[in-house]
């Protein structure tokens, strides 16, 4: 087994007022070492519910992981005891969030918020702690570092904390970065910053990224391969060029379809996609996607295709041939 | 374009948010000056897209526009009218023909009011139709417009979704039979795959009734497909204006450039295969423009020139508008 | 290669999945959670028929008939509470008084919750310097100490009013007098919870929207905003009912609230002050009553405070 992380089956359920939501369905993939995978989908799809699953950081309850297996350096994430996994989170598996302002203490500097974590997970002394922080300040490309290490996180603008979060994130040379919708809250000039950042730190440190966003544009800057989510439903997956180019799922393409481009003149409209994302609570039998679906075939609404691999890699959850529109 | 055909002018439009300081005292120690002298000119049935990150004043200029802001200075003149001259009832009156739509679409609709109510608003205020039947009948048909189903009038709010919420929000806007829409970020909150149902209904209905738009978003991808003209903004000027594929396919301004560059694209190899001009640092506070021209510290071309001197707003090709030193 | 997308589903005009909760029903499921405010609101419920059906079985003339030679008797058949220094029943006193205990808490709570939110709502929506001085109006107001006040005026005014003719019943005007100046004593709270609330919500972007349709002030503070503020007004004035109840029962106990022959609870407390001991029934009734009323509106409004905390009632996605 060559990957670095494998999820295999992954079911997360939260129990709330209004019913059980079925947050995460069977989702299986596997991560190789240095590479990139994008999980792109909508709110509500699943998909950080599934990464903070891996970094069991979710509420139990009101959420539960009924099913699945993840594996990490030959163990079952899932099956560790917590004081296993606070060894793992920061010091193997790092994960940084969308809106850094809440992960960062308010009432910390972010000096010290990085070398607590140097010190906690590294084992080194403060002194030493201390330089190592400034080092990845000026690695993350904040000017300044030694007078900067005093502030405190209000200090610092939105892609400016964003740094300091990969930072910490990086301090303790992690196997696997998660980052999830790390510039959704960004301006798009601060984005491409911090894009261009992570990929030159992952050549640099050689770890795998899991990047999470609802943006086809950025996941298609920085992603090896992608997972397109839906209902908690992997629905495709494949080679970065090979889903761009090559789609076969009926929702991928339908949200490729309705993107606009910024490089090229208009056409014409933009393909609607009827409907909106479902609440997963009482979810019919059949293809979660058939409501909003131009393909829909008979089988989609009776049963839920599974994720099929093709001969070439190419995994795919649908009844229907959306190059010919007749079923497979 | 003759000028009977320019709906709305904006000359020298600035607003400034005072700092103040003290206790029992205020006084004002300085001024966040979120929109520093901004012109152009919008035309009838046109959608003049207003673009520019976190900060750089476009909604401030939109709101503006519209007086929700009282301008620190500068006019606004809509088909002739100066709507900075017009106070109370008389702009009350003028605001029939000149609507919003929000980019929140939780927060713009009255959580306590069922959509009927808060799509008739405007037929109460301006007093358009009073009669109960008549003014149900006539939400039903603007439910209808927006492509939602009539029967909900009675419904609150959070029955809906947000791409629908956001379809109340521009039904209670065509209310008033209105000329104008200023749409502040109408879909940066909603999902991707609702973002175009939205785009095609303003699309549709700017056919359907002549309508004139200004388009304030920060989704380049967005603005191209929607606007047929663009004005770039940063730090509260104007730094390009344009038709459309002009602006896209030959900036001429740095920040337009580096703008552009930095847009991601639904697709790896034309992604990749850019030049991206990425910018150093952050944009600057707007209480705290930096001297000269605004983009200076950050312009990978700037000369000395630019530290200095204000770049003059010119016409450097026909009908395409730049503020640079080096153009 | 492009690949044309079918037609889509043919355009079915949006429907709405499922339906939800109305506020009001979201509101009663979560009271219904605190058991003690069911309780209070069934103890309420009789207490207040205690008061008005009772009139079924005597009158108020009958509650004020004074015989001396059977005072002081404690309960028997005849008279179930006993009867008081002067021999009148006190059953039938417990139930007019009631009413009257009962009318003033809701009256004072009106007068209270008008004032509190109309200056609230203006000092909260205008802003600068109406909103200055409104405030410190307010706040010359919390160092007004209600009971010396009601104490006072309580005296100089009380003989001086005409009494006033409701509901069949006539009330000596230091009914009057009591209401009002409750009601004008205990606003400032809620005008400060009010001014609170106006300041965040006027900010809100369907006010900014309601701006921009041209809407005017009036209908924005009292249309828009108001509805959506209607939780601490709510609290208030349900805990606003027992504070009046209390502080009458408070004056009159010291002899110059409500004056006889009105029956209150609180001037039947008054009565009692010798005969703490010896005639128990004549604080008893009275005294639970009060007590039972009291606690009953405090239940009720701890559960509608929770009930109606915005922050359970995250309106779904």
């Amino acid at each position: 087994m060559d990957s670095l992380l494998e999820v295999r089956n992954l079911k997360v359920q939260f129990n709330t007022l209004e019913g059980v939501v079925h947050a995460v369905n069977g989702v299986s993939f596997q991560l190789e070492k240095g590479k990139t995978m994008g999980i792109v989908g909508e709110s509500g799809c699943g998909k950080s519910v599934t990464m903070l699953s891996v970094m069991r950081l979710i509420k139990e309850p009101p959420g539960r992981v009924t099913e699945g297996e993840v594996l990490f350096q030959e163990k079952d994430l899932l099956k560790l005891p917590k004081s296993s996994m606070h060894e793992i989170r920061g010091a193997k598996i790092a994960m940084i969030f969308q809106d850094p302002m809440t992960s960062l203490n308010p009432v910390l500097t972010i000096g010290h918020q990085i070398s607590e974590a140097l010190v906690v997970h590294s084992g080194i002394g403060k002194e030493e702690a201390y330089k190592k922080t400034l080092e990845l300040l000026e690695m993350v490309g904040i000017p300044q570092a030694n007078e900067r290490y005093k502030d405190y996180p209000h200090q610092f603008s939105g892609g400016m904390r964003q740094r300091v979060m990969i930072a910490m994130g990086l301090s303790c040379k992690p196997d696997i970065l998660i980052a999830d919708e790390p510039t959704t809250a960004l301006d798009v000039t601060i984005q491409a910053q911090i894009v261009e950042l992570t990929k030159k730190l992952q050549a640099q440190f050689g770890m795998a990224v899991i990047w999470i966003t609802h943006d086809l544009g950025v996941a298609a800057e920085i992603a090896d391969r992608m997972i397109v989510m839906y209902a908690g439903y992997v629905v495709e997956e494949a080679d970065i060029f090979q889903i761009y180019e090559n789609t076969r799922h009926p929702y991928t393409l339908s949200l490729l379809k309705s993107l606009p481009r910024v490089d090229r003149k208009k056409h014409n409209r933009l393909a609607n996609i009827q409907g909106s994302p479902p609440d997963c609570i009482q979810m019919p039998p059949g293809c979660p996607f058939l409501p909003r679906c131009g393909f829909g075939v008979e089988q989609c609404a009776e049963d839920n295709p599974d994720l099929t691999t093709e001969p070439d890699g190419h995994k795919v959850a649908c009844w229907v041939d959306v190059t010919t529109g007749r079923f497979r | 374009m003759t000028s009977s055909q320019i709906l709305v002018q904006v000359r020298g439009l600035k607003k400034y948010f005072p700092i103040t300081r003290g206790i029992l005292i205020q006084r004002q120690v300085g001024a966040i000056k979120a929109v520093d002298d901004v012109s152009f000119d919008i035309y009838r049935g046109e959608s003049l897209g207003l673009v520019g990150e976190s900060g750089c004043g476009k909604t401030t200029t939109g709101r503006t526009l519209i007086q929700l802001y009282r301008p620190t200075a500068g006019q606004v003149l809509y088909d002739g009218v100066d709507l900075t001259r017009e106070k109370g009832q008389s702009m009350r009156n003028r605001r029939r023909k000149i609507q919003m739509i929000f980019q929140d679409p939780y927060a713009s609709l009255n959580p306590r009011w069922t959509i009927s109510r808060i799509i008739g608003e405007p037929l109460q205020v301006h007093k358009i139709i009073s009669a109960r039947k008549a003014q149900e009948e006539r939400v039903q048909q603007l439910l209808e417009l927006v492509g939602l189903d009539p029967c909900h009038t009675n419904r609150y709010p959070h029955e809906f979704s947000g791409g629908q919420r956001q379809r109340i929000g521009v039904a209670r806007a065509l209310a008033s039979n209105p000329e104008f829409l200023v749409c502040d970020e109408p879909i940066s909150a909603l999902d991707v795959s609702i973002q175009a149902q939205v785009v095609n209904l303003l699309e549709d209905l700017q056919d359907k009734f002549g309508l004139t738009y200004l388009f304030i978003a920060h989704d380049l991808s967005m603005v191209r497909h929607i606007c047929d003209r663009v004005a770039v903004m940063y730090l509260g000027v104007i730094v390009e204006l344009s038709d459309r594929d002009e602006v896209y396919d030959h900036p001429q301004h740095p920040y337009t450039k580096a703008l552009l560059s930095a847009v991601p694209i639904p697709d790896p190899r034309a992604t990749r295969a850019r030049q991206r001009v990425i910018l150093e640092g952050d944009v600057p506070s707007p209480s705290d423009p930096p001297a000269g021209c605004r983009f200076h510290p950050r312009c990978p071309i700037v000369g000395e020139q630019c530290r200095v001197d204000i770049p003059e707003w010119r016409e450097v090709a026909p009908g395409h508008w730049v503020a640079c030193h080096k153009v | 290669m492009a690949i044309p997308i079918p037609e889509n589903p043919p355009a079915a005009i949006a429907r709405i999945e499922k339906t939800q909760l109305t506020f009001i029903q979201l509101v009663w499921l979560r009271f219904k959670r605190h058991k003690m405010a069911v309780a209070g609101i069934i103890s309420l419920i009789l207490l207040v028929l205690f008061a008005i059906l009772g009139t079924a079985f005597t009158t108020e003339a009958y509650s004020n008939i004074t015989d001396t030679s059977i005072r002081l008797m404690p309960p028997s058949h005849e008279h179930p509470f006993g009867t008081d220094t002067v021999g009148r029943d006190i059953l039938s006193r417990t139930i007019y008084g009631g009413q009257i205990s009962l009318m003033i808490g809701l009256i004072a709570m009106a007068v209270e919750v008008v004032v509190g939110v109309l200056i609230g709502a203006i000092a909260g929506y205008y802003g600068g310097i109406i909103d200055s001085l409104l405030m410190r109006f307010t706040e010359a107001m919390f160092n007004i100490p209600q009971i010396p006040l009601l104490l006072v005026l309580g005296k100089l005014l009380a003989d001086k009013l005409p009494p006033l003719n409701l509901f069949g019943r006539e009330f000596s005007g230091s009914v009057i007098v009591i209401m009002v100046v409750i009601g004008l004593t205990s606003w400032m709270g809620l005008a400060r919870i009010v001014r609170a609330n106006f300041l965040s919500l006027k900010e809100r972007e369907f006010v900014t929207a309601a701006h921009c349709i041209g809407t005017r002030n009036g209908p924005i503070i009292f249309g828009h905003i108001l509805p959506n503020t209607m939780a601490p007004i709510i609290v208030s004035a349900t805990l606003g009912v027992a504070n009046a109840i209390i502080s009458e029962a408070y004056v009159s106990f010291l002899g110059v609230g409500v004056r006889p022959p009105t029956a209150t609870w609180g001037n039947m407390l008054n009565g009692a002050y010798q005969y703490i001991e010896s005639a128990p029934w004549l604080w008893i009734f009275p005294g639970i009553l009060i007590v039972l009323t009291v606690l009953s509106i405090n239940f009720i409004g701890d559960g509608l405070r929770d009930a109606l905390d915005p922050h359970s009632l995250v309106e779904s996605k």
